[in-house]
């Protein structure tokens, strides 16, 4: 099966007041149509940065290394610059849920105009067809009376119903790639549940690729077939994700592990992975993670080694330096 | 001398609300006749989805908001403060004892001030110090107790990291010497790696200086590991209450089970499909009838289902506690 998309040696960096930093650094993952890539990892680690650099969605100080590739339909959206190729990947090819749903509304605009008007932009259809795709895609995600939902504002929707609006936004104009930036953080469990079940259904109907952050390790191991672990910028492991939550090679993996409260084993004391996320402003040399490493080589605490995935189990990829330490 | 810090004995919170200038008034029931005693040194933990009325609760022993009826008794070694009726003399004296750790560490520390400062603040506020000097030492003992580098007490906030603002939030509430402290999500914007760090430290503070904590908290599986004792709300009412032990391992009322069902597993292989309940939490404007969960509840009896029974706890086994609807229906 081909690729639906593919990221080759991503770098991304920032213009601040303080200098130039990294956000993102040397990543390549792909992905295949009807399948789900989850991207792990703490704050700051470059989750998002990564999944926006996909639909160029990155400030206006952002620069991206020459060589990198980000290939979608088998062009390289990295190169697109007029508003015509834009729109392709902004809604068109590519969709985004938001973690926030009531930032992600605008306020003063009635739900059902705001869905009519990105279906008009992206699809070749009049405003009767949009309304009808729109109600239509309400009802398919679950909202009870969704011709009333359609012209109600976004304020008058509970937490749950607003972001399954928001996917349901995301979907009517049948994107091939959906990016899913923590869509379930800001719900309540119960909630969080349904939208998990309803995103999985989606997928399974309309086969298309998706790419999950989260910082849930469970969220994870329900919606998730591959996942990538990262690490100030770098994936630091990667694999199917029954293989990475049961066999996890790497200390970061590991330690995100057992930092979880784990509800069948109370008994079990809470392990906080020691030491900050460094500040990108000093980014470790080397390998960015020897500052909390629990066991560095000689040559890894000098800042000696260099990063890069190998690997170790068929689909099963991890940074060299933690294999060669631990 | 009484085993209880806090006895909340009937309480209800109520707001009025007006939706515009010609609307009638209306009451939102945010707490509906809350019975509960936090024992001295002990961890309890409340949990439920927002708009459970948590965070109301929490304020209301605080004496944050106004108690509608029933009476909140604070149990000091000499004497008790009842909050329903106190002058401003006592609750000077009961907030040096009774504090508030917040949700959001970017959002609590003032990015003017400094560490110090912000640390210093309830000190001078509640004139507990006299000289700088004894501020100082204050700040910088309790500081250390949670962890803070004593060096970077002269830094401001935008150079901490989550972890570290959750820790100068700590440290301010505690510097006032209080013996109950109110977390309130106080973990729940914070990273996997350093929500354990935070957890394991309020632990050791509780040791170290003998505190009792009432931890408000939607995730179950935190609220597991740290509480002794665990109450479930739901719209207002206490469904639930035991050991968090017994409740964890022994649900007894649906909503209980549901959330906990809830809890996406961390096993790939593990595709248990969460009891769904229907729908979303019903408004506190105008809860259901009788039981206010019957519109979610699974499998309501027929009295249930036309709203004509009655909630209220019943011990169903030592020190377990479930709303008797929830008992007699399933």
């Amino acid at each position: 099966m081909s690729n639906l998309l593919e990221v080759k040696n991503l770098d991304v960096k920032f213009d601040t007041d303080e200098g130039r930093i990294t956000a993102v650094e040397n990543i390549s993952f792909t992905l295949q149509q009807g399948k789900v890539l989850g991207i792990v990892g703490e704050s700051g680690s470059g989750k998002s940065v990564t999944a926006k650099s996909i639909m160029q969605l990155n400030p206006g100080n952002t620069f991206y290394n020459n060589n990198a590739e980000i290939i979608l339909d088998n062009e390289n959206t990295l190169n697109f610059v007029s508003k015509e190729d834009l729109r392709k990947i902004r809604g068109g090819k590519v969709s985004m849920i938001f973690q926030e749903p009531m930032a992600s509304f605008a306020p003063a605009i009635k739900i059902g105009k705001q869905m009519i008007e990105q279906l008009l932009i992206h699809r070749d259809i009049n405003k009767e067809d949009a309304k009808k795709i729109s109600i239509n895609m309400l009802n398919r995600v679950g909202i009870a009376d969704a011709e009333k939902r359609f012209n109600q504002y976004a304020f008058e929707l509970s937490g749950g119903m607003r972001q399954r609006a928001m996917i349901a936004m995301a979907l009517s104009t049948m994107p091939k790639l959906l990016l899913a930036d923590e869509p379930t953080t800001a719900l309540d469990v119960t909630i969080q549940a349904q939208v998990i079940d309803l995103i999985k259904d989606i997928i399974r109907e309309y086969q298309m690729g998706v790419i999950f952050i989260t910082h849930d390790l469970g969220v994870i191991a329900q919606v998730a077939d591959e996942v990538a672990v990262m690490y100030l910028g770098r994936i630091v492991e990667k694999g199917p994700v029954n293989e990475i939550l049961k066999n996890p090679k790497h200390p970061y993996t590991k330690g995100l592990l057992e930092a979880l409260p784990d509800i069948n084993n109370l008994d079990a004391p809470l392990k906080p992975i020691p030491g900050n996320i460094p500040s990108p402003l000093d980014r470790p040399t080397a390998c960015v993670f020897r500052t909390r490493c629990p066991n560095p080589c000689d040559d890894c605490r000098e800042g000696k080694t260099e990063m890069g995935l190998i690997e170790v189990e068929p689909g099963h990829w991890v940074d060299q330096c933690c294999i060669n330490c631990g | 001398m009484s085993e209880n810090l806090i006895s909340v004995n009937n309480v209800s919170v109520n707001f009025d609300y007006q939706e515009n200038f010609i609307s009638k008034k209306q009451k939102i029931h945010a707490v509906n006749n809350i019975n509960i005693k936090i024992k001295k040194g002990s961890f309890f933990g409340l949990v439920g989805e927002s708009g459970s009325g948590k965070t109301t609760l929490g304020r209301a022993i605080l004496g944050a908001n106004k108690i509608s009826s029933g009476n909140v008794i604070f149990h000091d070694d000499e004497r008790d403060y009842d909050l329903t009726n106190i002058n401003k003399q006592d609750l000077k004296e009961y907030r040096k004892k009774a504090q508030l750790i917040f949700q959001d560490p970017y959002a609590a520390l003032s990015p003017r001030m400094t560490v110090r400062d912000i640390i210093a603040e309830p000190l001078e506020v509640m004139r507990i110090t006299n000289s700088r000097q004894e501020t100082d030492d204050r700040v910088r003992d309790i500081a250390s107790k949670c962890r803070l580098n004593l060096e970077h007490l002269r830094r401001f906030p935008h150079a901490f990291s989550g972890g570290q603002r959750q820790r100068i939030s700590i440290a301010r509430a505690l510097v006032s010497n209080p013996k109950f402290i109110v977390a309130d999500e106080s973990v729940a914007a914070l990273d996997v790696s350093i929500q354990a760090d935070i957890l394991n430290l309020l632990k050791q503070l509780q040791n170290e200086l003998n505190l009792t904590y009432l931890f408000i908290s939607h995730d179950l599986s935190v609220v597991a590991h740290v509480c002794d004792i665990v109450a479930v709300m739901y719209l207002g009412h206490i469904v639930e209450m035991a050991p968090s032990r017994k409740l964890f391992q022994n649900p007894k009322h649906s909503y209980t089970k549901a959330l906990l069902s809830s809890i996406p597993s961390i096993d790939p292989e593990n595709k248990s499909k969460a009891i769904e309940l229907k729908g979303e939490i019903p408004s506190a404007l105008n809860p259901p009838s009788g039981c206010v969960f019957r519109t979610r509840c699974p499998n309501p009896c027929d009295n249930c289902r036309n709203g004509e029974t009655e909630m209220g706890l019943i011990e169903v086994e030592p020190e377990h506690w479930v709303d008797q609807c929830c008992a007699n229906c399933s």
